[in-house]
């Protein structure tokens, strides 16, 4: 199958049948690895045990980004192509990435209470990624609340697109501005700075994490192009009704 | 395993990620299901979606 016949959406359906089986099934190995290395890793010689929290708030912080990405690469085929199939993976990516978002709040938020001495500070990291939890609540209000699908899905690419430009600034705000969240400690100049018996627990929750996300979004997309294909058919069955009266 | 002094708050995160996934996993069978319904009943209905139709039947 070229990659070019993904695009038909009966196509991708066949190929999302066959797919999900084994994305369900290497997702659920990986985290009873993942999980059973969280447990057995050692403490941190400041944070102690409370660095287990990592193992869900970096895969998930990591996933709130990467769903908003893949939503600005969808916007772009929304608004440039027009191709239903991009309007689809945007619109299942936005609940997904929103969830992500809010773990990487709360489990933050609880783990700065026992290392920082509180749950919430308005530094320049927490703000930001707030303002993307926020900014995934409009692109779902966008969809929710449309009367007109392709009026609402149109809006939503355009603040999927526009909402990108915090992404960097979620990135970077460690660097750009004195906060109270720590630097960048793995995707750094000179290699990561976690000991490996931390770090090894923490890339395959990571690869866990992002495996569930590419296994909902694809079922969620699945679910996107059954329920326009139910939305054609009671048009066509209205269509039919009111040419036979 | 001994979580020690900040247990509550390592459990209380566990359990917050795992109450939000299951909520996501749920929401994508249970509208699965209910979207196969729906296309199952519509079907039964006799009506089809255009590209199943016969080219004869198609204006």
């Amino acid at each position: 199958m070229a990659v070019i016949d993904i695009a038909n959406p009966t196509r991708f359906l066949a190929l999302v049948n066959r797919l999900l089986p084994w994305l369900t099934a290497a997702t659920l190995l990986l985290f009873a690895v993942g999980l059973s290395q969280a447990m057995h890793a050692p403490d941190d010689y400041q944070q102690g045990a409370t660095v287990k929290i990592m193992f869900l708030h970096v895969p998930a912080a990591w996933l709130g980004m990467f769903g908003w990405g893949l939503m600005s690469i969808a916007a772009l085929g929304t608004l440039v192509w027009r191709h239903p199939l991009a309007d689809v993976a945007g619109k299942a990516a936005a609940p997904i990435g929103a969830a992500f978002t809010f773990i990487c709040l709360i489990t933050g938020s609880l783990w700065g209470r026992p290392t920082w001495g509180t749950y919430w500070v308005w530094d320049a990291r927490l703000t930001s990624v707030l303002v993307l939890f926020l900014l995934y609540l409009g692109v779902l209000a966008l969809y929710w609340t449309a009367e007109d699908p392709g009026r609402g899905a149109r809006a939503a690419a355009v603040l999927s697109l526009v909402g990108a430009v915090n992404l960097p600034i979620i990135k970077f705000s460690v660097e750009w501005w004195n906060t109270l969240h720590q630097g960048s400690s793995i995707f750094r100049m000179g290699g990561p700075t976690i000991d490996p018996s931390i770090l090894r627990p923490l890339i395959v929750m990571a690869v866990a994490f992002t495996l569930l996300f590419v296994t909902l979004h694809l079922a969620a997309m699945r679910n996107e192009i059954l329920r326009r294909r139910v939305r054609a058919m009671r048009l066509m069955q209205a269509q039919a009704l009111a040419e036979a009266t | 395993m001994n979580l020690g002094p900040h247990a509550d708050f390592i459990i209380a995160a566990y359990a917050v990620t795992a109450f939000v996934i299951a909520m996501l996993v749920a929401w994508v069978v249970l509208d699965y299901s209910a979207q196969r319904r729906i296309l199952g009943d519509l079907e039964e209905r006799g009506v089809t979606r255009r590209s199943r139709r016969p080219a004869r039947d198609q204006r």
